[in-house]
């Protein structure tokens, strides 16, 4: 009860911290008082500790089952184990916007704690900046999904949280995300006040450097828990299903990606100075409507109804106001390049990242047209399309091929200006080689379609490039480890969709099915009662042509409450493939339908992702 | 001034965006089955997927004051679930249930029905999808409440659950 009020009270003082802040920061820079940056340190550290009351009391009621505030009351139960208790803090709308909230002023104080060296006029402009995305989460928790409602008489028992969402990939998922997300607002201020300061030069470029890699790696680690997730937990079997809840994180992960490479154009050349505020205005524009598509519950599918649209309506004004603004500050300030001395040469790593940007801009229109068209259509004409798979593999496949090479060649190339004749022959005939191998690949495989066969080639040609220049050339090592996790990413995604198989059948226990060499061989059933479910498992031995026995158990989980069903997937992993198997009940009783599939190279999926994160990870650690 | 105009068309499309989005979040809400009331369904004939015979809908139809056209397929796990609904209206005498099996297998199909029961009167075939289609359908499980003269008086998009069935029966009874 005190906890709810304390937490709603504490939310109020740190809006008027927001209020207060941005006033005093305009009288400074009209010039009707000084500012001492001790009192901004002490009011940002305020700021923050309001906001960790606040979503710790949610914590703590959520671990007391405080039935009186009706977040908990919606999305908890007693019986809940007490991590899902904790995890249930954000795994609903209102707590998921106080934890934006708290990572929001967490990050600003982390900003101005480690940007010391910077001028002092950019610090309180990106402050102020900061401040405005600060009060509009403030003001839309506190208006439209304010965590610490009460309900009265208070329910002795709460309605439970989602089975789907008690998973422990999930747990960590949004905050990863949500990390990413608002480092995102951080590069978005601090670009545009290093434009409104006239800051834009190699020292900023290094300082927010710091700053686009840390939010690169979160955004990338974050999407990959959500894909982790959506493979183990939602038992469908695939990593990526062109979703548009999935698409939304993609999208400002596309121009984080291309800010990341041109921003060392920027640190080394002092050139493309708009673009990079361009890029880092998109970046978090993105990231925002990603919130808003998913937030307002335009992206629900055909078949949902409830929503409440006051909600959507409030973030997306406040994101058409920040885009508005954004362009009308980039009018005011944006200073004209066309100068002499700021000439791009062809043969440049300079063009290479040039060209890495133009792709990562088509990818991102791909992306965004399948994920927004439908919804633009549909106010129009009335009609519901949906975009599926064929038309992103269609789209992305083709221009895939060249991006690939260019990954492969473009980080030889030196700053400014790369000589014709120092250019290594070995790489051609490399390529060669790999076009011979895959002649005799390509029988085995049983490949149709020549887009793929071209793909393969071009990725093993970035994988060999990439691994060469990591073993003996050791010049660049974060990039190339990162780029070399890429090809392997692009090839085991290939061969995972390529050499996969499943079988679906309805069979007795008892029963046995013969599938690709392998004897599947349903054994018994186990019924056991849990903490908050009942669980029915399977027991499943796969033979392999060697007689090596595998044994599989899949679950299906009764939960009490809510009362829902649901079906957890037995995998056993190793390098070459993933075994999978799924089942569930027919009505008819003795008979279950059993989906069991051989998933090949799956766990490098997940591998080469590590790769890429972890080459970001050291180019952060190097940054000084 | 050439500067000044892309900024003009840069925030004139922003805000085209924005007033079409802001549409689109009271569609999303203002989509319901009211949308479709007082429209009539197409006349059409199909197999039966028991008998192979050719029935007209229209003829099905025409003695009885409501028919329910459900639409279902053997691959759908909604419409495992909302089959209990189905299996207690046809216990009402003045319900009057017809099946349209959708895109299935006719051997699934009847497999299903041995499994879980037949609610229908009839079943008619659409192993194309075309008839759901001009029907109006978006997808399986779908219910149409018609009348004698093929106006759809209600339709229920996705699964049935209780409330939908006490609205059927309620709709059946007036």
């Amino acid at each position: 009860m005190i906890i709810s009020q304390i937490g709603n009270y504490s939310l109020i003082f740190g809006l008027i911290l927001s209020f207060f802040l941005i006033i005093y920061l305009f009288l400074n820079f009209y010039g009707f008082i000084k500012i001492n940056l001790n009192n901004i340190y002490s009011i940002l550290f305020l700021q923050l500790f309001f906001v960790f009351v606040s979503f710790f009391g949610l914590v703590y009621s959520f671990v007391i089952s405080d039935f009186s505030n009706s977040t908990v009351y919606n999305n908890s139960h007693t019986t809940k184990p007490l991590f899902y208790k904790i995890s249930g803090t954000w795994g609903n709308h209102e707590g998921s916007m106080l934890l934006w909230l708290l990572v929001l002023t967490l990050f600003i104080f982390l900003f101005f704690i480690y940007s010391k060296k910077q001028p002092k006029n950019y610090r309180l402009t990106t402050l102020v900046f900061q401040e405005i995305i600060i009060t509009g989460f403030f003001l839309f928790v506190l208006l439209t999904s304010n965590p610490f409602n009460h309900i009265f008489p208070i329910p002795i028992e709460g309605l439970g949280l989602n089975p789907i969402l008690q998973d422990p990939a999930l747990a960590i998922h949004p905050p990863i995300l949500y990390l990413g997300y608002v480092g995102s607002s951080i590069i978005f201020s601090a670009s545009l006040a290093a434009l409104v300061s006239k800051n834009i030069n190699i020292y900023w470029a290094q300082h927010i450097k710091k700053w686009i890699f840390l939010t690169w790696i979160l955004l990338t680690f974050g999407i990959l828990l959500g894909s982790i997730w959506a493979y183990y937990e939602l038992g469908w079997g695939g990593f990526w299903f062109w979703d548009p809840v999935e698409n939304v994180s993609l999208m400002p992960w596309f121009t984080l990606t291309a800010l990341l490479h041109s921003i060392s154009v920027l640190e080394k050349r002092s050139i493309l100075k708009s673009w990079t505020i361009i890029l880092s205005i998109a970046t978090f524009s993105l990231s925002m409507s990603g919130t808003f598509l998913v937030r307002s519950g335009i992206l629900n599918s055909v078949h949902t109804f409830a929503n409440d649209p006051g909600r959507g309506v409030f973030i997306l004004i406040f994101l058409f106001f920040l885009i508005l603004i954004s362009i009308i500050i980039f009018f005011f300030f944006q200073t004209d390049e066309r100068t002499s001395t700021n000439k791009i040469y062809w043969m440049s790593k300079e063009t290479s990242i040039l060209i890495n940007n133009w792709f990562m801009t088509f990818f991102l229109s791909v992306v965004l047209i399948g994920t927004t068209y439908p919804i633009l259509l549909e106010v129009l004409t009335n009609e519901k399309i949906s975009v599926g798979p064929p038309f992103y593999q269609n789209l992305l496949i083709p221009f895939l091929i060249p991006f690939l090479f260019f990954m492969a060649v473009g980080p030889n190339l030196k700053w400014f200006k790369s000589d014709y004749k120092k250019i290594n022959f070995n790489k051609i005939f490399l390529l060669f080689f790999i076009c011979f191998v895959m002649f005799f690949l390509v029988k085995k495989l049983d490949v149709k379609n020549l887009f793929v066969i071209i793909l393969i080639i071009s990725s093993l040609y970035l994988f060999t490039s990439s691994f060469i220049d990591l073993i003996f050339k050791r010049k660049n090592f974060s990039q190339n480890i990162a780029h070399f996790g890429f090809s392997v990413l692009i090839l085991s995604i290939i061969f995972n969709g390529i050499l996969s198989k499943e079988i679906s059948a309805n069979i007795k226990i008892g029963d046995e099915i013969n599938f690709d060499g392998n004897l599947i061989k349903f054994k018994k059933i186990d019924v056991a009662d849990k903490e908050n479910y009942k669980s029915i498992i399977a027991n499943f031995e796969i033979k392999d042509q060697k007689n090596k026995i595998i044994l599989l158990k899949p679950e299906i989980r009764i939960y009490n409450q809510p009362n829902i069903l649901t079906s957890e997937a037995d995998i056993k992993s190793n390098l070459y493939e993933d075994k999978f198997i799924v089942f569930s009940i027919l009505n008819r009783e003795e008979i279950f339908n059993v989906r069991y599939q051989v998933k090949r190279f799956m766990i490098w999926i997940w591998i080469s992702t590590f790769l890429i994160i972890f080459g970001g990870l050291i180019r952060l650690i190097k940054i000084k | 001034m050439k500067k000044n105009i892309y900024y003009f068309i840069l925030i004139l499309v922003t805000l085209i965006v924005f007033t079409l989005l802001y549409k689109a979040i009271f569609k999303s809400n203002s989509y319901i089955p009211s949308l479709a009331i007082n429209k009539k369904i197409n006349n059409f004939s199909a197999y039966s997927l028991f008998s192979n015979k050719e029935i007209n809908i229209e003829v099905l139809s025409k003695e009885k004051k409501i028919t329910i056209i459900n639409i279902w397929s053997s691959w759908c796990l909604p419409c495992r679930n909302e089959h209990k609904y189905l299996m207690k209206l046809k216990q009402h005498k003045n319900i009057y249930l017809i099946g349209l099996n959708y895109k299935d297998n006719p051997s699934k199909a009847r497999e299903f029905i041995d499994d879980f029961g037949n609610p229908f009167f009839e079943i008619l075939s659409d192993p194309k999808g075309i008839i759901a289609i001009d029907i109006g359908a978006y997808g399986v499980p779908e219910t149409y409440i018609i009348d004698n003269e093929l106006n759809i008086i209600k339709k229920f998009i996705g699964e049935l659950n209780s409330n939908d069935y006490d609205k059927i029966v309620d709709i059946a009874n007036r």
